[in-house]
């Protein structure tokens, strides 16, 4: 018979195993993406337009789009996700509002993204008659992206020791002024990380895209950055393929003879982002928090 | 068997870089111009106009946007693609101003929202039937096809091939391609549902058949052509070829349509007009599609 | 300058109307997506029971050839399939991470296993999709059987995405786990490992639980990866190594390609109904379970 103590240590090992293999996991995956990338990866595939039907083309334009669509969906969702965890955390008591808004933020953090991508193709394409645009697209994120960072707003703002509050209140500070200068700024590390580490997950959503911005791309001419001229690649009412949306057309659509190499290519460059995502989340995070604790 | 498989490739080839001269001599000897050619084309229109749907017409109809844009720089086209369903959807209820699609409009709108629709043809495309090329099935009749879609015939040694069992890779029901064959190749016959696999496109297709053994499906020719990896069959002896297609001697194509709210006006008149002259022939052969003015048959609806 | 109250009142009501903004876009989805998908049984007279009962779909068939067939089962029992098996695959793997991070190896768990599971969560869904093609379909046709392109391949993908999930909620759930019942049921001479099994886990059973419905309802909403590798054929899921179809991807296939206000596109409108509806009802277990937690301490 096996003894206690033996039976402890190999059930031991065996949680070792299972942590073993999940990390083995991820590395032969992450691996597994940047061998085969790093091959297709040089400076004409990070900058050229993709060719609709030959060899040879790139993925400048997607990369482009992924940035804009990002960095305007944060634009909209940072503020009122913000808004939001403010209003829950520092005004509102528990009451009936405040239950319908918690049961809203659930139910949109669960829908499934190809449910938010058609609700799009259905109210902004179609009934608002934005097309296959970059504004249809942003707007699909910000329904996605904004239960999750309304979450984030509020666990970082209640993170926030009471003390500071109640000493900067007591100093006569209004409610408002002390969310404004002391609330939120202590808050600042929290939120940082948090809204990094989600624009690496914005930045590889597809399936709400499909239907929303599109899966084709003008071509993008940078010698015109008027956001308002039909030929920027900043107008907003231009269909905006992204590089995740681009990895699921050269598999389906792609009529490129070269279309697994574009494929490997481009997520390469994903991953690369997204650990890239990760990496400056920490370091701002720890950043912050030491300048904080330095003062 | 292998160098046969090669000369018959090279024979298509051929015959192909053959037809293709002819076309290209033929349009070139036209000297008095034709309504169509692009003479006609107004290019100090101005404007912006957006076009979306079938995502097989859409590399065509952007590559001609942006030569049209070259020469009229007032023109904004915006290219879209979205699916044959969504082209038709959307010039139905007027919100773009051209809608591509594979299918005539009437077979996927009910007949009002069809109302007031204007088809303008932009090319044919024809579609083979392909295998793994691990079969050494070179010919099908349409009825030996069609026993193998409709799940009668379920192994290659029936047809006259190797003891494989048969793995049919199909379209999603709404796909403009599936219905093409299933009309012209399978006489309206309906397919034995959950035999096949579904792939999305044509990309996904090619690619299944390639590395799924025994597998048989039926790709736009343009892209069976020029794809070494997988086989093109023939369907009752006759070669899949745009020669063949012209003549009416092989059956499975279908035409590519741009769709105008009521007769064109403007900058979409002016780029329907190019659409059909001869400054986008090239990318129409470049792309595999069949120029529809070499079209000795025609279909309506 | 601006009155001190005033500043207050402004801060209010901005934040206030922040909150209702998030109330409309969730209502506006909901009410959209419900008046699209019960088309089908309002307007195109289908009746529910061939809607979830039946297998056979055609929905361009015209009344003359019998149809429209909108049978919705194989979608839904393929969902429910390949969700459940993954669910299989993943759940002892992340439960097992996550009494690895809280228990076991607190210091590896933080440096390594931390990082670990935040990478996974970031690797996007095309990305699992493309490797699950490249890699995973060529194996199972080659060492397994069948065509690569099946249920298997659709849950395993499926289990690498919904590990993290199961993972770090479980974890989380371990850690919130008061130090003083460890303590004390070590003090007792319960061995490490009873004490885990036996005490610290069934006390954190509602975190997990919570972690493994969280993961069911990703794997369920979950769209591209899945439709990359299972084959789409519209077949009940019959077998592991046969292709099969979701709701997710029967609606990423077809809604491009068909009209909208036909029968064919109101009854994609009517499986994204019940995805959504679905999603409720994961969250309604969710709260259920979480209540007899906060009713237990």
């Amino acid at each position: 018979m096996i003894s206690s103590r033996n039976s402890e240590r190999i059930a031991t090992a065996i949680f070792y195993l299972i942590a073993l293999l999940v990390s083995v996991l991820l590395v032969a995956l992450i691996g597994y993406i940047l061998y085969h990338g790093l091959r297709v990866i040089n400076w004409h595939f990070l900058t050229a337009a993709p060719q609709p039907f030959q060899a040879g083309g790139g993925i400048g334009p997607e990369i482009f789009n992924s940035l804009m669509l990002l960095i305007l969906t944060m634009l909209l969702t940072v503020p009122l996700g913000l808004g939001v965890g403010i209003y829950l955390s520092e005004f509102a008591r528990e009451s009936r509002i405040t239950r319908i808004i918690r049961i809203c933020i659930e139910s949109l953090a669960s829908m499934p993204s190809i449910v938010i991508g058609i609700f799009g193709l259905m109210l902004f394409v179609t009934i608002l008659k934005c097309g296959f645009s970059v504004l249809s697209g942003v707007m699909a994120l910000t329904a996605l992206n904004l239960p999750v960072m309304t979450r984030l707003a509020e666990d970082a703002i209640k993170n926030v020791s009471k003390d500071l509050r109640e000493a900067s209140l007591a100093l006569g500070a209004t409610q408002w002024q002390t969310i404004t200068n002391v609330v939120l700024v202590a808050a600042i590390p929290g939120l940082v990380t948090g809204v990094i580490l989600s624009a690496g997950r914005v930045f590889g959503e597809a399936a709400a895209l499909l239907y929303t911005a599109g899966i084709t791309t003008p071509a993008l001419h940078f010698n015109d950055v008027n956001p308002f001229s039909n030929n920027s690649p900043f107008y907003l009412f231009r269909p905006a393929e992204t590089l995740a949306v681009h990895i699921w057309k050269v598999n389906s659509e792609g009529l490129n003879p070269d279309a697994s190499q574009i494929a490997d290519g481009a997520s390469a460059v994903l991953i690369i982002m997204v650990l890239l995502f990760n990496l400056v989340s920490r370091w701002t995070g720890s950043w912050l928090f030491n300048k904080k604790t330095g003062q | 068997m292998f160098s046969g498989r090669r000369g018959l490739g090279l024979a298509l080839s051929v015959v192909l870089a053959g037809s293709i001269l002819l076309t290209g001599c033929a349009s070139k000897s036209q000297t008095s111009p034709t309504p169509g050619s692009s003479s006609g084309v107004d290019f100090t229109v101005s404007g912006s106009i957006t076009t979306a749907g079938s995502s097989a017409l859409q590399p065509l109809v952007e590559q001609a946007a942006n030569q049209f844009m070259q020469k009229d720089s007032n023109a904004k086209i915006s290219v879209q693609a979205g699916g044959s369903g969504t082209g038709l959807a959307q010039i139905a209820q007027g919100s773009i101003d051209i809608g591509n699609s594979d299918l005539f409009a009437g077979e996927k709108l009910t007949s009002a929202q069809a109302a007031g629709l204007v088809d303008h043809k932009v090319c044919v495309v024809g579609f083979a039937t392909v295998v793994n090329p691990g079969v050494t099935v070179d010919n099908l009749t349409k009825q030996q096809l069609q026993q193998i879609f409709t799940g009668k015939i379920t192994n290659w040694k029936d047809v006259g091939g190797s003891d494989q069992q048969i793995t049919v890779i199909n379209r999603p029901t709404s796909s403009g391609t599936r219905a093409t064959f299933k009309k012209y190749a399978l006489d309206g016959l309906e397919e034995a549902q959950g035999i096949a696999l579904t792939q999305d496109s044509t990309g996904a297709v090619a690619k299944t058949v390639a590395g799924t053994p025994g597998s048989i499906s039926y790709l736009a020719l343009s892209y069976a052509s020029s794809n070494n990896t997988v086989k093109m069959l023939k369907l009752d002896g006759v070669d899949p070829t745009n020669d063949n297609i012209t003549s009416g001697k092989y059956p499975i194509w279908s035409y590519e349509h741009m769709y105008t709210k009521g007769d064109p006006q403007g900058l979409t008149k002016a780029f329907i007009d190019y659409m059909a002259g001869d400054e986008v022939k090239p990318l129409i052969q470049q792309l595999g599609y069949i120029v529809g003015s070499d079209m000795k048959v025609s279909r309506n609806s | 300058m601006v009155s001190v109250d005033v500043s207050n009142k402004i801060g209010k009501y901005t934040t206030f109307a922040c909150a209702i903004l998030i109330i409309t876009i969730t209502m506006s989805i909901i009410l959209l997506i419900t008046y699209k998908g019960l088309a089908i049984f309002t307007r195109d007279g289908v009746s529910l029971k061939n809607f979830f009962l039946t297998t056979k779909w055609n929905p361009d068939a015209t009344p003359a050839e019998g149809g429209p067939f909108v049978g919705a089962a194989p979608f839904i029992a393929g969902s429910v399939a390949v969700s459940l098996l993954a669910l299989l695959f993943s759940a002892p793997l992340g439960i097992g991470i996550a009494i690895f991070m809280a228990e076991i190896s607190t210091g590896w768990g933080c440096k390594i296993m931390q990082p670990v599971i935040e990478l996974f969560v970031g690797i996007p869904s095309v990305v699992y999709g493309w490797i699950g093609i490249s890699v995973l379909v060529p194996f199972i046709r080659n060492h397994i059987g069948g065509m690569g392109f099946s249920l298997l391949a659709g849950a395993i993908v499926l289990a690498v995405m919904i590990l993290p999930t199961i993972a770090s909620v479980s974890t989380d759930s371990l850690r919130a786990n008061p130090a003083d019942i460890r303590e004390g049921s070590l003090a007792l001479g319960v061995t490490r490992w009873q004490t885990i099994l036996m005490v610290m886990v069934p006390a954190a059973m509602p975190g997990i639980l919570t972690a493994i419905v969280l993961a069911l309802s990703r794997a369920f909403g979950e769209a591209l990866a899945v439709q990359m590798v299972i084959g789409n054929a519209i077949r009940m899921p019959t077998s592991l190594l046969g292709p099969m179809h979701t709701m997710t991807s029967i609606i990423t296939m077809e809604m491009s390609d068909t009209v909208m206000g036909t029968v064919s596109n109101d009854v994609l409108w009517t499986i994204a109904f019940m995805l959504l509806f679905i999603s409720f009802i994961f969250i309604l277990l969710i709260r259920t379970i979480n209540r007899g937690r906060t009713a237990m301490r």
